[in-house]
């Protein structure tokens, strides 16, 4: 890419303090980038809590801290929000933020569409979490809210927890389709003259395929949930096997969309190590074209897994062998991905700062998260684990010790992007290790609890279980605290923190090429690409006197 | 000559790991609850190959990341590049072809080991004209002409008795061939044994962790799923599927006995009905002792019927 730092319109560079964009309707995909990530935050945070609470349920055999009703709503909603107002909705402000940025364009295509799409989230959160003030509570069928179960509530309550829960999600698909329809035009239609599809960065390749699947697969689910949301108020029956509807229906629908979810959520994980691990590696993305390929061949493979949730359910014999089947083929493009993020680290000059800590870790808790999943691709012992916690173990090191610290890596690692500040190095590095610990012994300790037979859900378990869950109880306490220097570090060093330089990292990618923070139409020329993405052997990106962070 | 080490080195590394993932696919075994059934040991086998291979592949490349990380260091000021290449031809072909066989052999022996269980079988896809779960009436043709059963040998087989297993919020029943209905479920060691598997409101699941099977019970639907106990002992029964409120307290006591104390047993209660304490209900009735009282809305559970009693009728 022939394209010299920006030295020329730093001129320009907004006013650090002008805080109260943040809170006004903006179209600028900077500023609903940055709303949508600090909302979601709060959520973490909100979600988080309620798994304090459930683990400490969990610490004891017996049923003592919450009464049954309201840990049957705790976990519902932690799953709810984490999935639905922490990782997507982040994702999607991550991707409002550096999609433009990273192909060259001034804003997203439909910049209105974008802030609606965004201004719906707060009030669906808000309306979401208000359910714990309604009389009967919040939802309590869990985040998959299979039906009849998630049906029954008092006759004669129209406004119920699960009626708000539905209404809530569907705001939030309505949200998710009309970001996606945004994120696709963008990449299409809006990169930069030069910026052929195999110049974008791999973070870019694995947004497009990430918004292709909210595309395609979401509105199966806000179909169902309209469904839904009849049966429980209206008194229709499509879901009631009492009066000849069917629930299994249901769970096809809820699944043909909530499995590619996991790689909704995933993709952009990916496409974060893949910009992060060759920047403190010093070298290009190993085997460039198959990893992009890889992130469309994830997306257009995981339409056809979904059954592999319902191994257990009402599902016939050549049913649960073919989609054992196509899940298992998940593992290439994955394990191609794997492949290439460790041979791109291989024999190379490794500068292992903050992000890169993060992105390591995610990189290689993934490979465990992978490992765990083929396995209960396998029908025969998926029988055995279904619904146990050893699922949970799995799940939550995809989406926590994966996702979630590919999450933080990318906060840090485009911090001083965004604020035009430096983070505090040492305070990153401890909440590095208060995260990557105490989160690998939380959710190793639920995989021998599966395979044992702890059932997910549970409130109340056989005493025999107790060990591992005392020991992953007190591991996610910590995890609980280790957010507190994040937030400080991160606080204090957007008010604090001393003045980035353009390009920190020395990396590549047009996002560095403009000011920090960037001006309203991020580039004062728009720049022409010419050469490959991740080109770490152009000397520029060698240059010492760019290193100096701070004054 | 050192490009020759090196490789000698890595085929050291990989031959290590064999070594070490191995031991760990073995040690796989002591991990699971006991094996209870013929179906357990099949099972089990799966997860150990699964757990070998698995270690193979995690400790191989975190085994080069955390290599990377102690060897591969740059000093603080050296931002030049660490290696000019882009990519491998050959490497990705053999890292793509490589998982690609792996998990044809994984889904390869999964599908083997799952054709021996007696559960939801592979027949349906011959027999798409029935509906999805009346076996009973594939089963009947399947008695009258034994030929048949090769064919479609992955239907659950003939089994000498049927014992139909009740779930509703939150209270597990059987019934015996001899309409006795039990809060227990008892079987006979060494002989398989039909479960039909029914819900009454809400989709409960069928689990006991030493026997390794698990299947939904869907409402309005009849399942079956056939099993062989091998080892004589008490399990516990858990319900599966989310089911409400008291799903955790949903459970039932399972005994695997000798056909003596089966008959025994079965001939014995028959004769003393007793009310039985169900722990929902129980729990139900008293204010919850827990710290917090949410006071939430709840499905009450019924009172529990008279146990161990006979009933000529069908219904339930």
């Amino acid at each position: 890419m022939t394209h010299e730092f920006s030295e020329a319109i730093a001129e320009d560079r907004e006013p650090l303090d002008n805080w109260r964009q943040y809170f006004r309707f903006s179209t600028d995909h900077k500023v609903i980038g940055v709303q949508y990530m600090v909302m979601t935050f709060i959520f973490f945070l909100i979600g988080g809590l309620l798994a304090m609470i459930i683990r400490a349920e969990l610490l004891t055999p017996e049923s003592n801290l919450v009464d049954r009703p309201l840990y049957n709503g705790l976990f519902t909603m932690h799953g709810t929000i984490m999935i639905f107002l922490w990782i997507i909705p982040f994702n999607a402000g991550l991707s409002n933020y550096l999609v433009p940025l990273m192909i060259g364009a001034r804003d997203m295509a439909f910049p209105l569409l974008n802030a609606i799409s965004f201004w719906i989230l707060p009030p669906a959160g808000i309306l979401l979490i208000s359910s714990f003030l309604l009389p009967n509570g919040t939802a309590q069928a869990g985040w998959w809210s299979y039906p009849p179960v998630s049906l029954q509530f008092p006759p004669g309550q129209l406004i119920n927890g699960e009626f708000i829960w539905i209404v809530s999600l569907i705001l939030i698909g309505i949200s998710s389709i009309m970001g996606a329809v945004n994120f696709v035009t963008t990449i299409f239609w809006m990169r930069s003259p030069g910026m052929t599809f195999f110049r974008m960065p791999v973070f870019v390749w694995s947004v497009f395929s990430a918004q292709l699947l909210q595309l395609i697969n979401l509105p199966a689910l806000t179909g169902a949930l309209i469904l839904l949301l009849f049966d429980l108020a209206f008194g229709t029956q499509f879901f009631k096997p009492e009066e000849g509807g069917d629930p299994i229906i249901y769970q096809h629908l809820f699944w043909f969309y909530s499995h590619p979810a996991v790689y909704i959520m995933a993709l952009p994980a990916f496409g974060i190590i893949a910009e992060i691990l060759p920047a403190f590696s010093r070298n290009p993305l190993f085997g460039y074209r198959s990893v992009a390929i890889a992130s469309l061949g994830i997306a257009v493979v995981s339409i056809f897994v979904w059954v592999h949730h319902m191994f257990t359910s009402a599902t016939p014999g050549w049913m649960r062998m073919t989609f054992m089947f196509t899940s298992m083929l998940v593992s290439i493009p994955t394990g191609v991905k794997a492949f290439a993020w460790t041979a791109t680290i291989w024999k190379s000059k490794l500068h292992l700062e903050t992000p890169m800590l993060f992105a390591m870790g995610a990189a290689a808790m993934f490979i465990f998260g992978g490992v765990t999943g083929v396995m209960l691709a396998a029908t025969p012992f998926d029988i055995h684990v279904n619904n146990t916690y050893f699922v949970v173990g799995h799940f939550h090191y995809i989406v926590f010790n994966t996702i979630t610290m590919a999450i933080f890596a990318a906060i840090y690692f485009w911090f001083p992007k965004i604020t035009g500040r430096m983070y505090a190095e040492g305070w990153g590095k401890l909440h590095f290790w208060l995260t990557f610990i105490p989160a690998n012994i939380t959710f190793f300790s639920m995989h021998p609890l599966g395979l044992q037979g702890m059932l997910r859900r549970v409130s109340s378990y056989d005493p025999r279980y107790q060990g591992w869950n005392v020991i992953a109880s007190l591991a996610a306490f910590l995890l609980g605290v280790s957010t507190l220097p994040f937030i400080a570090n991160i606080v204090g060093s957007w008010l604090y923190g001393p003045r980035a330089v353009d390009n920190p990292w020395h990396a590549t990618g047009l996002e560095w090429t403009t000011s920090s923070p960037p001006p309203r139409d991020n580039f004062a020329e728009i720049p022409i690409v010419t050469r490959p993405p991740y080109d770490y052997g152009d000397p520029k990106y060698s240059v010492i006197k760019n290193s100096n962070n701070g004054e | 000559m050192f490009r020759f080490l090196e490789y000698l080195l890595i085929a050291g590394y990989i031959a290590v790991l064999l070594v070490i993932s191995h031991w760990i696919g073995q040690q796989a075994y002591s991990w699971m609850p006991l094996q209870a059934t013929a179906e357990a040991k099949k099972v089990d086998d799966l997860f150990s190959f699964l757990v070998s291979i698995g270690a193979f592949i995690l400790l191989g490349l975190v085994g080069m990341m955390l290599y990377s990380v102690l060897f591969f260091r740059a000093s603080k000021e050296d931002y030049s590049e660490g290696h000019p290449s882009r990519g491998d031809v050959r490497l990705e072909i053999l890292w793509t072809a490589t998982p690609t066989l792996l998990v044809l052999w994984i889904a390869f022996q999964s599908f083997n080991i799952y054709q021996q269980l007696n559960i939801l079988g592979l027949g349906q896809i011959v027999h798409l004209h029935l509906p999805l779960e009346s076996h009973s009436v594939a089963l009947a043709s399947l008695g009258a002409s034994p030929a048949n059963a090769a064919i479609v040998s992955d239907v659950p087989k003939p089994a000498s008795e049927t014992i139909d297993v009740f779930a509703k919020q939150w209270e597990w029943s059987f019934r015996y061939p001899n309409n006795l209905t039990s809060n227990e479920l008892h079987l006979k060691v060494n002989r398989n044994i039909r479960l039909n598997l029914h819900a009454q409101d809400v989709i409960h699941g069928f689990y006991v962790p030493e026997f390794r099977l698990k299947q939904d019970i869907i409402p309005k639907r009849d399942i079956d799923i056939v099993l062989t106990p091998t080892r004589t002992g008490k399990y516990k029964l858990k319900d599966s599927q989310f089911s409400g409120t008291y799903f955790a307290l949903m459970e039932a006591d399972v005994y695997v006995e000798s056909v003596e104390a089966y008959n025994q047993w079965l001939t014995q209660t028959a004769s003393e009905p007793t009310a039985i304490k169900n722990q929902a209900v129980a729990e139900n009735i008293q204010v919850a002792k827990t710290l917090f009282k949410s006071g939430w809305y709840t499905v009450a559970p019924d009172q529990p019927a008279v146990a161990n009693e006979r009933k000529v009728s069908n219904d339930t």
